[in-house]
């Protein structure tokens, strides 16, 4: 195969592989700049691709399915905020309990054999897609994957440029002085952890209803960890964040066309591993120096 | 408005906050008791009581933080209700607490702006102006502090400054001062009452809470005293003096200074020689530090925190390993030594911060009493903790010592301040000594506790114990020390006879300037 083909082909799978770990990263941030620890973006995500692909096998209508997959991201999200917020469960326990269960739920309400009307095609952007190369990568792209690039950017400016942002950072690094000033630190919380969770919902239709177009038990395969680990990574800004999953994507790219080329003599399984080591080598060696929103994990406890 | 809702003690408006009738309970606890408070336009109104006297509980009733169970708090001569903060910061009174309500990683303007932000269209911060608002506050009240500086990068002093920027920023003319000298040194807190007289000079008013005497003394304008949830009394600083004040707070006689004999030091216990040492950020604190306590003598180590006491302290009781230098005591080397080898040669630590280092919190009062030793007979027979050996001693130490708490089997946590430190001097000093190593031993305490303390270490002292007492209360330390040692940036820079030493000459070695 010609060489700048690979590069191509090994570039537009890093953007894609890295769409739902993006969007999964700033799920975990919307959740954890106010204090929460969100642990249960996979089960966000599974649950949130389920009902995605579920909603399209039924009605055929993609922009719904979308919304509905983002609803229920957001929802399980509210659940965790209930849980965490409400109840002062701790978040981690609340976050596995969520997991967990959308395991079970849509492993349980799985029917094989559905079939779909189809899924989010791609959409070239005029002139700019002629661009050698950076075309073929950048502006021929399905939706999802334009809207989580330019959430980043709006996420970013959100986060460190507005008053919301400000108040979101204010309540999880010291909510008593928010609270003091007047800012609401629970609804502050509950709203922004479900943002994060439509985020995880948005993450998960873009697996069933853009990448995937079908729907398998546990196919969120670890992404909703890989992204909390790309949010650490990036030092819980988004831009860090996308940084961070683009180098998991780039390490799926390499991984996939490693094994799509055939005239490698490792097995599969090690070179399957690549993204998942990354993971592990990139959490031991920085995860130490970076450093939390000050008020993480803890439950609000006013004076 | 009807004839019933109008303050009958405010005269035209020169009221600008008055409470009446406060009543705040929490369970088990009457935490004010049909209080009264009045607050005059422009003045600085010490309010004085001891830890837990409720002060702070009526000060977050007025701030919205707390609801009154009964009573009625006036601002500017109307009645009203607050529900929450935002309330009382929407009348004009703004509060700074005890533990700052800092954003420690955010910049001096956004902490400022905060909750009330300067945005342009669609919420974006303008940050210009923001800067620019908090310059201005910060020229027209003589509060000096870079609008961009990040706040953790700045000393507690300046911290405090932004504190109360934020609330000038919210229009307060009201100001509440929640023991605002208490992280202050001797110098920063001369400034902060400068700052005071200026803002009360441009029409603010200020309510300052505290237990300092001397402070009430020199800046006030007027004092009100509260004791066990009422308020006792109101006096002016001209009619009244440091023991005058000290009883009313007490409800009896206390003496401010114990009284001690001359001391009658014997030979040389501890020993340090060039000590250096390493904070957690491999930073050098210790720069060779060297002196000596003898048998019988308190050495008084004094200088504003953060000036390598704290790790001096860790070195000493072996928590922390020394990068050069040695210490000997007792004539033996510890320099690379555990805590509990020193503890067993006979030294006492009363630690600097109570409850992390003092005490485990979850543990009740007869268990904490026994840390130091619960591994050995009495308290351990065959590997089995002996209950009945364990109270007896517990319970004779609490008499003793007065820890007031419900029973020894109490958490220690839920004891106040005063009553954890006693328990910590209880266990230290409840066996034979050869060396006290006493950081900070009253830090935050009431007078009543202060003056309990003070008591059992110069008894300490006269039983022949070596005492080293490291403060940062100059007070505490010309009370107590016989022989003073100012330590100024990793070093001791001077040593002086207790009676020799005056506090201007020791307020200059504090900021390093050596004559």
């Amino acid at each position: 195969m010609d060489s700048s083909l690979v590069l191509i082909a090994v570039l537009r799978s890093t953007l894609r592989q890295s769409t739902p770990i993006t969007l999964g990263a700033l799920s975990g941030l919307f959740c954890e700049r106010v204090g929460v620890i969100n642990i249960a973006i996979e089960g966000m995500m599974l649950t949130a691709a389920y009902m995605g692909y579920m909603t399209n096998v039924l009605t055929g209508n993609l922009i719904l399915s979308v919304i509905v997959a983002v609803l229920s991201g957001g929802l399980m999200a509210l659940l965790h905020a209930w849980l965490s917020i409400h109840f002062k469960v701790v978040q981690i326990i609340s976050g596995t309990v969520i997991n967990i269960l959308a395991v079970g739920l849509t492993g349980y309400f799985y029917q094989p054999g559905a079939v779909t009307k189809g899924k989010l095609q791609s959409v070239t952007v005029p002139v700019l897609s002629d661009i050698p190369i950076i075309g073929d990568v950048f502006f021929n792209n399905g939706p999802l994957t334009y809207l989580a690039v330019a959430l980043v950017f709006v996420v970013n400016v959100v986060l460190f440029r507005t008053r919301w942002g400000l108040r979101m950072r204010a309540v999880g690094e010291h909510p008593s002085a928010a609270d003091t000033l007047g800012i609401n630190v629970i609804s502050t919380r509950y709203i922004n952890v479900v943002i994060g969770g439509m985020l995880a919902g948005l993450a998960g239709a873009y697996l069933t209803l853009e990448a995937v177009g079908s729907f398998e038990r546990l196919m969120t395969n670890g992404r909703g960890f890989i992204s909390l680990a790309a949010m650490i990574f990036g030092k819980w800004t988004p831009l860090g964040g996308w940084a961070a999953a683009l180098l998991f994507g780039a390490a799926n790219a390499v991984q996939t066309q490693i094994q799509f080329s055939g005239n490698v003599t490792i097995p599969h399984q090690f070179i399957g591993m690549l993204p998942y080591v990354l993971t592990v080598i990139v959490l031991a060696g920085f995860v130490g120096r970076a450093r939390p929103p000050a008020a993480i994990g803890r439950p609000y406890e006013p004076e | 408005m009807s004839p019933s809702n109008i303050s009958p003690t405010s005269q035209a408006s020169k009221l600008v906050l008055e409470t009446q009738g406060i009543t705040k309970r929490f369970p088990g606890v009457l935490a004010n008791d049909r209080v009264d408070l009045t607050l005059r336009r422009g003045e600085i109104l010490a309010l004085l009581g001891e830890n837990g006297a409720g002060k702070s509980t009526l000060m977050n009733v007025v701030y919205g933080l707390y609801q009154a169970d009964s009573g009625e708090v006036f601002v500017k001569g109307s009645p009203v209700r607050l529900q929450n903060p935002r309330d009382a910061i929407s009348l004009g009174v703004g509060m700074v607490h005890q533990h700052f309500q800092l954003v420690p990683v955010m910049t001096v303007a956004e902490n400022v702006i905060l909750g009330a932000e300067v945005t342009r269209t669609g919420g974006l911060i303008n940050h210009r102006a923001a800067a620019k608002q908090v310059a201005d506050l910060s020229r027209r009240y003589g509060l000096e502090v870079d609008p961009t500086a990040t706040v953790e990068d700045l000393p507690v002093g300046i911290q405090q400054r932004v504190e109360i920027i934020k609330a000038l920023y919210r229009h307060a003319d009201v100001l509440i001062l929640d023991e605002p000298t208490a992280v202050l040194t001797p110098h920063e807190s001369q400034e902060l009452f400068q700052i005071m007289r200026g803002l009360t000079s441009q029409g603010v008013s200020i309510i300052f809470i505290t237990h300092k005497l001397k402070e009430v003394l020199a800046v006030a304008d007027r004092i009100m005293v509260m004791r066990a949830g009422r308020m006792v009394g109101e006096t002016m600083p001209d009619e009244s003096t440091e023991k005058s004040l000290a009883s009313m707070m007490v409800g009896r006689d206390v003496l401010l200074q114990v009284e001690k004999m001359p001391a009658n030091p014997e030979k040389t216990v501890l020993s340090v020689d060039g000590l250096v040492c390493l904070d957690d950020r491999k930073h050098r604190v210790l720069n060779g530090v060297s002196f000596e306590v003898r048998s019988g003598e308190i050495l008084g180590i004094a200088g504003v925190q953060g000036n390598g006491q704290t790790e001096l302290v860790e070195v000493l009781t072996g928590l922390r390993f020394a990068a050069g230098g040695t210490f000997q005591f007792d004539g033996k080397s510890f320099r690379k030594s555990n805590p509990r080898r020193i503890n067993e040669a006979g030294a006492g630590h009363i630690p600097e911060n109570r409850q992390r280092y003092g005490m485990v919190l979850s543990y009740t009062v007869a268990e904490n009493m026994i840390l130091n030793r619960y591994y050995d007979a009495p308290f351990t027979r065959t590997m089995m903790l002996d209950q009945t050996a364990i109270e007896t001693y517990a319970s004779a130490l609490v008499e003793e010592f007065d820890v007031r708490t419900p029973s020894i089997h109490t958490p220690s946590g839920s004891l106040s301040g005063g009553n954890q430190q006693k328990l910590v001097v209880a266990r230290e000093v409840g066996r034979k000594l050869r060396l006290l190593v006493a950081a900070q031993p009253t830090r935050g305490l009431d007078v009543g506790s202060i003056e309990f303390i003070h008591r059992r270490i110069v008894d300490e002292r006269d039983a022949g114990v070596a005492v080293l007492l490291v403060s940062s209360e100059l007070d505490e330390i010309l009370f107590l020390a016989d022989r003073i040692a100012v330590m100024y940036k990793g070093k001791i820079i001077a040593t002086v006879a207790a009676d020799q030493a005056t506090r201007d000459e020791l307020g200059l070695l504090m900021a390093g300037i050596t004559t």
